[in-house]
């Protein structure tokens, strides 16, 4: 159990970094590297019953957060060839202090829901809802698209990391096609993250503000 | 035969993306759209077994929205083919700022219209909750190139705000997922599948608190899908910048597809005894979805964007509707239907407004009788159905809405629902008929409607009228065995 802990404290670690990090390119290496931990998760948490069906999970959700999104959106970037800077509406100490206050916030709430016996971890929901508030809050407080979609990936960990410790009963074909739609979903942003840039000639959402009433 | 509902469309796009010839390929997407249309109406003949072990399977609520699917994917599909063969290969200027700019392959936009079509297939179908999430959540994907289609940067806007804002909404929706395996997970026990029959049978083995955080986190993933205010702020963009035929099956079938998803989980809480919990919610999403489209339809100049904020008001009625329960979920079923048939119609006459006067403002289109008299006639009745005037449909399914909400002794909400109507009818009617009366003034665009154009609107409002002046009892049935798994008092 202590190994979970460690890659629980490793994700609460990402995730304060990508909220005070200035630089787009330590953050998609960030939330890699936050990927890789949390592929760890499934077979580490259900080490009494290790099958292939959490080793073949792992393994594709490994390969995909750790080398083919880093890969595209690095390649997105370059692409861009724009400042490397995040750009936040929010500064960079601003959002760590939300990140503490957020942190507090997820292990009161998870005072008030009766968590199952069966975790593997106390920290196990705590850190997850962390990770969904710090993705909302990475989606909402910076310009450039990549971040968005990096903000979404956080977001879409901590739901994964929910469900791989409390939900074990998902069925494979479940966990395969969220998975594939996981990949699409940031395969079709990335398309449109160089549509954007063709376009505009910058990636910075601010300037999607035509449509309104 | 479920599996074939799914995997036709599914295969159809695929092999669209790799097909040459433009007529083959067109043809492929009507011939598609026919196969899936023979096969639903055969569903309501011979209700098809389930499949992979009780995942797949066609309730009373799955064929209500395959079938409106089915019909509104045919209409656009006609629609579409006319309109890709009229639009191929050519630069198209700008309306609203006088560029130049080019159209998305029309591959892309056939082999991601069948992708579409499958995925919606796959959200009828599905039983089980994962699926069921898989299969929304492939909607959104399958339909933002759709949104792209004109390649310029309004449309681009718009298909990332909708790109990200239901990504993350449904990212919350899985979450709400999980949350329902926790409920259904007893301490010491093994817990069982995600089934919507087993969880409405074991509805009180669920742990409630789990069970009452997961049905909000539906509401807030599904429910930004849905477009229920105040997470509807991607509605209008989205579908005024889509083409007109995506527009129709955005606002006709996708909505509903959300909505099913959020029955589906209040068909659970009813099961669980949690049922007034979910309906104090649906009422307020509802009536707020009601405030934001009155306030939007009274201030609009762009006519698409007045047909989307009347999306968000009639999703807002249905929410009522269910809040309501018993007669009003019925009314809510029937209302789905109809606004779903009236809806496309018009989405589908705007496109051909744009075609000819080539501008969405509603101050600069006069004289549409005059000038197409079919479809300026064909746009008038729309709107004589959108708005709930007697003969059409949606004047049988409000009143029904209001008379449970009368009944039930939610005075409050009826009235605040009958006034809401009322601004949004007097919103409606100063656009409409402006548009529809006066002096046509000089032609730009085509100068006479295609049988395309006119055809499958026709079609959709006759439907309409049909289903104001008598309710099959067949269709009358399946509405209430749906409103029966709803609850509240009938």
């Amino acid at each position: 159990m202590q190994i979970t802990n460690i890659i629980l404290v490793l994700v609460v670690l990402t995730n304060l970094k990508l909220l005070g990090s200035s630089r787009l390119g330590a953050s998609i290496r960030v939330v890699a590297m936050q990927g890789v931990v949390l592929g760890l998760l499934p077979i580490l948490a259900h080490t009494h019953e290790l099958s292939w069906r959490f080793a073949a999970l792992a393994a594709g959700s490994i390969a995909l957060k750790g080398v083919v999104f880093p890969w595209f959106l690095s390649r997105a970037m370059r692409e861009a060839r724009v400042t490397r800077e995040v750009e936040p509406y929010i500064g960079y100490v601003t959002s760590l202090l939300a990140g503490v206050v957020m942190l507090g916030v997820s292990f009161w709430l998870c005072t008030r829901l009766p968590i199952p016996e069966t975790i593997a971890s106390a920290w196990l929901a705590p850190v997850a809802l962390f990770s969904i508030f710090a993705g909302l809050f990475l989606i909402v407080s910076r310009k450039r698209a990549v971040n968005q979609v990096l903000g979404f990936l956080v977001l879409e960990n901590g739901v994964y990391t929910f469900g791989v410790g409390l939900a074990p009963q998902t069925s494979s074909l479940v966990e395969a096609g969220v998975l594939l739609d996981v990949f699409v979903g940031v395969f079709v942003m990335g398309i449109a993250i160089f549509h954007i840039n063709r376009e505009f000639d910058h990636i910075e959402t601010d300037r999607l503000s035509t449509l309104k009433d | 035969m479920i599996l074939a509902l799914i995997l036709v469309p599914a295969l159809a796009g695929l092999v669209a993306f790799a097909l040459p010839g433009a007529a083959t390929r067109r043809g492929l997407l009507v011939g598609t759209a026919l196969t899936h249309t023979a096969l639903t109406a055969s569903c309501w003949k011979w209700m098809p077994a389930a499949a992979l072990g009780g995942w797949l399977a066609l309730d009373a609520a799955g064929l209500l929205f395959l079938s409106i699917t089915s019909a509104l994917f045919l209409a656009a599909a006609i629609y579409a083919a006319g309109y890709l063969a009229q639009e191929a290969n050519r630069h198209t200027l700008d309306v609203e700022e006088g560029f130049l700019f080019d159209n998305a392959p029309e591959t892309v936009y056939i082999g991601c219209l069948l992708l579409f079509l499958a995925a919606m297939s796959l959200v009828t179908a599905s039983q089980h909750f994962g699926l069921l999430w898989v299969g929304i959540e492939a909607t959104t994907l399958a339909s933002a190139p759709l949104i792209y289609f004109h390649k310029h940067h309004r449309s681009l806007e718009a298909t990332w705000k909708y790109l990200l804002i239901c990504s993350v909404g449904i990212a919350l929706a899985l979450l709400a997922n999980f949350f329902l395996g926790v409920a259904a997970t007893e301490p010491g026990r093994e817990g069982f599948p995600l089934v919507l029959s087993e969880l409405v049978a074991r509805a009180h083995e669920l742990q409630t608190p789990w069970l009452k955080a997961a049905c909000l986190l539906f509401f807030v993933g599904y429910g930004t899908k849905m477009g229920l205010a105040p997470l509807h702020t991607w509605l209008p963009d989205a579908h005024s910048e889509a083409p007109s035929a995506v527009s129709a099956l955005l606002s006709g079938a996708v909505l509903n597809c959300a909505f099913l998803g959020l029955l589906r989980a209040q068909q659970v809480c009813v099961a669980a005894g949690l049922g007034d919990f979910g309906r104090e919610v649906w009422i307020a999403l509802g009536l707020s979805s009601l405030v934001i489209g009155a306030v939007f339809i009274i201030r609009q100049t762009d006519y698409k964007r007045l047909l989307a904020y009347s999306s968000v008001e009639h999703m807002g009625i249905l929410a009522v509707g269910v809040g309501l329960g018993g007669a009003g979920a019925f009314g809510a079923m029937l209302h789905a239907v109809n606004h779903s048939l009236a809806k496309a119609m018009l989405f589908l006459l705007s496109g051909n407004i744009l075609a000819r006067y080539q501008t969405k403002t509603i101050a600069q289109v006069k004289g549409l009788l005059r000038a197409a008299p079919a479809t300026g006639l064909l746009w008038v009745a729309g709107f004589l159905a959108i708005t709930g005037t007697p003969p059409f449909g949606l004047f049988l399914s409000k009143l029904t809405i209001l008379k449970a909400a009368f009944d039930g002794g939610h005075v409050g909400c009826g009235l605040l629902l009958l006034g809401l109507l009322a601004v949004i009818f007097i919103g409606m009617t100063t656009a409409f008929l402006g548009m529809a009366q006066g002096e046509p003034g000089k032609r730009t665009g085509l100068n006479r409607d295609r049988w395309w154009q006119i055809a499958p609107p026709a079609a959709l409002g006759l439907l309409v009228l049909w289903l104001g002046l008598v309710v099959p009892e067949t269709l009358n049935s399946v509405l209430r065995q749906v409103a029966g798994t709803l609850g509240g008092a009938s």
